[in-house]
């Protein structure tokens, strides 16, 4: 029973948080190929002004004055070529986007929709996110040669019924302009397939009639959890508040967090409670043992001999429902990865998403371990502490 | 003080000095050995024999360092063992005591011969061939060695004991204890077992000490030592 309770916990244990990571590393992956890993924004003025007071031919007096509460707010990145030149230094940036963003209200044949319009360039927006692979419909290649080509969301143009090659009428500001629909893209997280469109740079600035500047820059990096520090250095760098994927969406890693270390207490129940058999199982063998032990005692055998055979015994349940439950967890985390499970809303999936590591099966063999060692530690040092005179006493009379 | 040394010019193997012992707590204390001093001798056999209850098993467990003793000195070869050492006392046990007890005690999972090598695995001076052909060698003597193979279920009592034999001579212990190791047996597993006890201890000079109830056996022994209210008389 203790067997089987160890095989049951460590192969639930791994089978668990392989979903459950598979569930949130497909959510990073999907931030990460929507909004990036870093989204460079506003800025808001410096506090400290720099003042010349004096100058002579040989000295000059200068100071900065800290006057926090006439800071400006500005909105969005006035200069983008020189921040993008500037944060390309650091080690981890991989590619840089320019954006520009507005509200926009989109006008089909059928019904009128509100939405949000992108404004991108074509190669540096799909070198920083997964635009590419995410479309349905249409290709990348035909937006590229349109110079009034949009990207829509699918569920947006599900709403508006309308589909590849469809024209459609776009209003912002105070004016009105006719598109056309080159493709059609699939994200999985709902709030983008529903409001986002994407379309030329040069197109976008003419229809939000922003003639300078970006409305921020989505940045790409080597490595992704790094993203906070790179932050903090873009914002010392660049001076415009920087956002990491990870504070973006600082909730949902939360509670993936959670949901985590409950399904990791809740299945370590099954292993601690085949401890608690495992404790109860070896008392009663040391109970039921104690003339064997006596007689091993009187042989010369040590207390920590003693203690050691029962530790063994431990260890050897210890070592096959190990390994028997990390078999396990592999077939079943197989398993359901081919489980279909159609999925959408902060993804898309059409099956079990699973992302078994090396780390679950560790944290696994780690919990068994403890909890295995625990059950074992008071029966076998009860076995050794005995003492052969007593116990042969007791059996003689 | 009672004091028993009938062996002449011998060796002394093993010898206690003023042994007292108190089993129970408070009002059911007793005061079990008062002041027992013994020595045996090697190649002899004694056995002690009186009521139950009057300290022999006590005895014995404390000169098989079992248990501790409230005071007195217990001496190996000459040389005192250190009270409240249990490491240095389960070294001495496993070099220099073996015992046979009422029940076997036989390892059920075990065969008769892996029985035999159990101390001298603990002890480590042989090689695994030189164990099993040791653990043989004994059974053989006991008139089991075509029986070395068996488990203990597979064996009668008078067999199980005889292989219980074995095992407490598997290190060549100077001193060999044995607390009514026929107790268990019919009369004619009773003289096999005894006999084998006490030729092979003779042939090998140990020296043997056998708690027994009964006077036959007794009265075959060498010295025979009685006992009485935690006394020798």
């Amino acid at each position: 029973m203790s067997l089987a309770g160890i095989v049951f916990g460590v192969g639930f244990f791994i089978s668990t948080q392989a979903q459950l990571s598979g569930y949130q590393e497909l959510f990073i992956e999907t931030i990460l190929g929507t909004d990036g890993a870093i989204r460079i924004e506003d800025r808001i003025q410096d506090a400290n002004v720099f003042v010349a007071a004096s100058t002579t031919k040989n000295t000059s007096t200068n100071f900065f004055i800290t006057d926090k509460n006439n800071r400006r707010f500005v909105e969005g990145i006035e200069h983008p070529d020189n921040v993008i030149e500037a944060i390309s230094e650091l080690e981890n940036f991989e590619a840089a986007s320019p954006v520009i963003k507005g509200s926009i209200q989109l006008q089909s044949p059928l019904r009128k929709d509100n939405g949000q319009v992108y404004g991108i360039m074509v190669d540096e927006h799909i070198a920083v996110s997964a635009l590419e692979d995410q479309i349905q419909l249409g290709s990348i290649e035909d937006f590229r040669g349109a110079p009034t080509g949009i990207i829509m969301g699918h569920k947006m143009a599900a709403r508006l019924d309308v589909t590849v090659g469809d024209s459609i009428i776009i209003r912002a500001v105070d004016q009105q302009r006719r598109y056309r629909i080159t493709a059609i893209f699939e994200t999985g997280v709902s709030d983008i397939d529903k409001t986002r469109v994407f379309m030329h740079l040069s197109a976008a600035r003419s229809l939000l009639k922003k003639p300078h500047g970006v409305s921020f820059i989505q940045v790409s990096i080597y490595d992704r959890d790094h993203a906070m520090v790179d932050a903090e250095a873009i914002e010392r760098v660049a001076k415009h508040f920087s956002a990491p994927w990870q504070e973006r969406e600082k909730s949902w890693m939360q509670l993936f967090k959670t949901l985590q270390i409950s399904a990791a207490i809740t299945v370590s129940t099954i292993i601690i409670i085949s401890g608690l058999g495992m404790f109860s199982t070896l008392f009663m063998i040391v109970m039921d043992k104690t003339r064997e032990i006596a007689i091993l005692r009187s042989m010369g055998y040590t207390r920590n001999d003693i203690s050691n055979i029962f530790l063994w015994q431990g260890v050897i349940v210890l070592i096959c429902g190990t390994i028997l439950g990390c078999g396990m967890g592999y077939l079943i985390t197989f398993a359901i990865s081919y489980l279909p499970m159609p999925l959408s809303g902060i993804f898309a999936t059409e099956y079990f998403v699973v992302n078994s590591t090396a780390w679950h099966y560790v944290q696994a063999v780690i919990a068994a371990i403890i909890i295995v060692m625990i059950a074992c530690f008071a029966p076998s040092r009860k076995a050794g502490k005995l003492v052969p005179g007593d116990v042969i006493r007791g059996t003689a009379a | 003080m009672s004091e028993i040394d009938v062996g002449g010019q011998k060796e002394v193997a093993l010898e206690c000095r003023e042994l007292h012992k108190h089993l129970g707590e408070g009002e059911t204390q007793v005061h079990v050995l008062r002041g027992v001093n013994l020595k045996l001798y090697r190649g002899e056999v004694s056995a002690i024999v009186g009521p139950s209850g009057c300290g022999k098993s006590t005895l014995l467990y404390l000169l098989g360092l079992l248990d501790l003793q409230d005071s007195g000195s217990i001496l190996i070869q000459g040389e005192e063992v250190p009270p409240n050492n249990d490491g240095e006392h389960t070294r001495i046990r496993g070099e220099n005591i073996g015992f046979v007890f009422q029940f076997h005690f036989l390892l059920p999972e075990f065969s008769a011969a892996e029985n035999v090598m159990l101390p001298m695995r603990k002890l480590g001076r042989l090689s695994p061939k030189e164990m099993k052909s040791r653990a043989h060698a004994l059974l053989n003597e006991v008139g089991l060695g075509d029986k070395t193979h068996r488990l203990p279920s597979q064996l009668s009592g008078g067999e199980q004991q005889r292989v219980a034999i074995a095992r407490s001579l598997a290190n060549t212990p100077g001193v060999l204890l044995a607390d009514e190791p026929t107790g268990n047996l019919d009369v004619k597993n009773s003289l096999m077992v005894f006999e084998s006890l006490t030729r092979l201890a003779k042939e090998k000079g140990q020296a043997v000490l056998i708690v027994t109830h009964n006077p036959d056996l007794a009265e075959k022994c060498d010295r025979i030592l009685r006992m009485q209210d935690g006394q020798f008389i």
